[in-house]
């Protein structure tokens, strides 16, 4: 049997997203997607010893979108950076109980995004040595 | 929690009443319309009698200009193939506007592949058509312009008897896409000019599964599907009587309570409009006043339309939206790109449509689930 519309989980992260918000001076920032398409995400994340001890989100986007940015900031809370470096769309999608196939897109973004912070932090800290 | 259903212009529920009637016709009366014995003839029977209600809800000419068809989008590919295809010799274009459903636009970027030209017609922010621009779109090729009397989206009205004077200055055929406001507004097929219409039972408080196509008599048009000769030939395959009863019946009631179902839906629909746009940041899409009865459709800025849907269905609200992501293409809707609205700013529509169950007090409760759920997913939002 197919399955029709979202999974509950993607609506329980959808209807209640996990660390939502903006952090002042983040030690990395990610920001991917366009308005035009319809999904804009930004991810801030504070890291201190290489570990990822607070992450915020911001989606303009769909459902998935707003989920999926939810469910890659719990993934990436916690992990060391190069751990949570190697979280893929798929991982995301997975984790949400999967995702519509024209949705995946989406999942792409929000690990996008992380990705972005992440690298921004390497950059920052490159830069200080 | 109390479900409110505002999607009406997706999809009815069949009217109590037409259950009423035409449930016989998937039970007691299931003799096929083309058999000659006394079980045939009552389906032929109820097919005739659905076929007069829809011809008298467009005060057709005669019963017998009515084609059942197995909804709008076939009545749409017949009316535009079926006419094309049939008087190629006397021109190979096709026109449209902009802002025509799917089963109009599609059909003719096919003739395309077939050497036809295909022009569309561009509309004003209101979604009007700019009569100049269809003036300029038509020439004696055309053999086919395809208007729709009301839009599905946006809700917009068109001035059909001045298109149907100007289409026919230059050009053949008009056709009239009514899906959207048959039974919401008074339509004279005789009076405004229409050569072909199109009609759905879905959205008429009829079953899904019906549909209809008006053709004018004298207006010459091929069959799309070949078969045992249905429907003068222009429609075979055995009728769908339970849903073409359906549908007659359906058309029956929606003209009789027309006008006082109007009147009663204008004043909820001005209301919910008027609470709508005290949300920051809202914007009606469409026209203020040549709009249907039962449409209101608005946008917000920097939110998203298919999260909006998602979070007024968790207030039990089902609406709709234009927005790309709801699309099975990705794409934002084309009505509101053609009102000239930005990409961004199409993702944020909302399209509420009433119905018979709708009540004035029904408005607050939206509002407020409206405006919780902008408020709600601008937080989130970074464009904000």
């Amino acid at each position: 049997m197919v399955d029709v519309g979202y999974s509950k989980k993607v609506m329980e992260h959808f209807m209640n997203p996990r660390n939502v918000g903006v952090i002042e001076h983040p030690d990395g920032y990610g920001k991917v997607g366009n308005p035009v398409c319809g999904d804009v995400m930004e991810i801030f994340i504070k890291v201190k010893d290489d570990v990822i001890t607070d992450i915020k989100f911001r989606t303009f986007g769909c459902g998935s979108a707003i989920a999926t940015s939810s469910m890659v900031t719990e993934l990436a809370k916690g992990k060391h950076v190069d751990e949570a470096m190697k979280l893929t769309r798929g991982d995301v999608a997975s984790e949400l109980d999967g995702l519509p196939p024209q949705k995946m897109h989406c999942s792409n973004l929000a690990a996008d995004a992380l990705h972005e912070a992440i690298k921004d932090y390497k950059a920052k800290k490159q830069k200080k040595k | 929690m109390k479900s409110i259903y505002l999607d009406y212009a997706s999809s009815t529920p069949v009217d109590p009443r037409v259950m009423a009637f035409a449930a016989p016709y998937l039970s007691e009366v299931y003799g096929n319309p083309s058999s000659l014995h006394s079980g045939g003839l009552k389906a032929k029977q109820a097919v005739e009698d659905a076929r007069a209600k829809v011809a008298a809800l467009i005060n057709a000419e005669d019963d017998s200009t009515l084609l059942f068809t197995s909804g709008a989008t076939e009545a749409n590919n017949l009316a535009i193939r079926g006419v094309a295809l049939r008087n190629a010799s006397q021109g190979k274009a096709v026109a449209a506007t902009a802002i025509e459903h799917m089963s109009v636009l599609n059909p003719m970027k096919d003739l395309q592949k077939q050497g036809f030209t295909f022009t569309k017609v561009p509309v004003d922010s209101t979604g009007l058509v700019e009569i100049d621009h269809l003036s300029e779109s038509v020439t004696k090729n055309t053999v086919v312009t395809s208007v729709m009397s009301a839009n599905n989206e946006i809700g917009t009205i068109q001035p059909i008897r001045e298109i149907s004077r100007v289409v026919h200055e230059k050009a053949l055929y008009l056709h009239v896409d009514a899906t959207a406001s048959a039974g919401r507004i008074p339509i004279d097929v005789q009076k405004e000019g229409i050569d072909l219409l199109t009609l759905s039972s879905n959205d008429l408080y009829g079953p899904k599964g019906a549909g209809a196509l008006y053709v004018k008599p004298g207006v010459k048009l091929q069959s799309i599907v070949f078969g045992g000769g249905q429907e003068k030939g222009l429609r075979s395959g055995t009728e769908n009587v339970f849903a073409i009863a359906g549908m007659g019946e359906a058309a029956r009631l929606a003209e009789k309570e027309m006008t006082a179902e109007s009147t009663r839906l204008i004043r909820i629909r001005d209301a919910l409009i008027a609470a709508l746009l005290t949300i920051e940041d809202s914007f009606l899409t469409g026209h203020r006043t040549k709009r249907l009865p039962h449409h209101v459709s608005v946008r917000f800025s920097h939110i998203e339309g298919e999260s909006i849907l998602l979070n007024m269905d968790m207030y039990g609200i089902q609406v709709s939206t234009g927005s790309a992501c709801s699309s099975k293409t990705l794409e934002p809707s084309h009505v509101l790109l053609a009102i000239g609205l930005k990409h961004e700013e199409a993702h944020g529509s909302m399209v509420v449509t009433l119905g018979r169950s709708t009540t004035m007090e029904d408005v607050p409760v939206v509002r407020k689930a409206a405006g919780e759920t902008v408020e709600r997913l601008r937080k989130l939002s970074p464009l904000h």
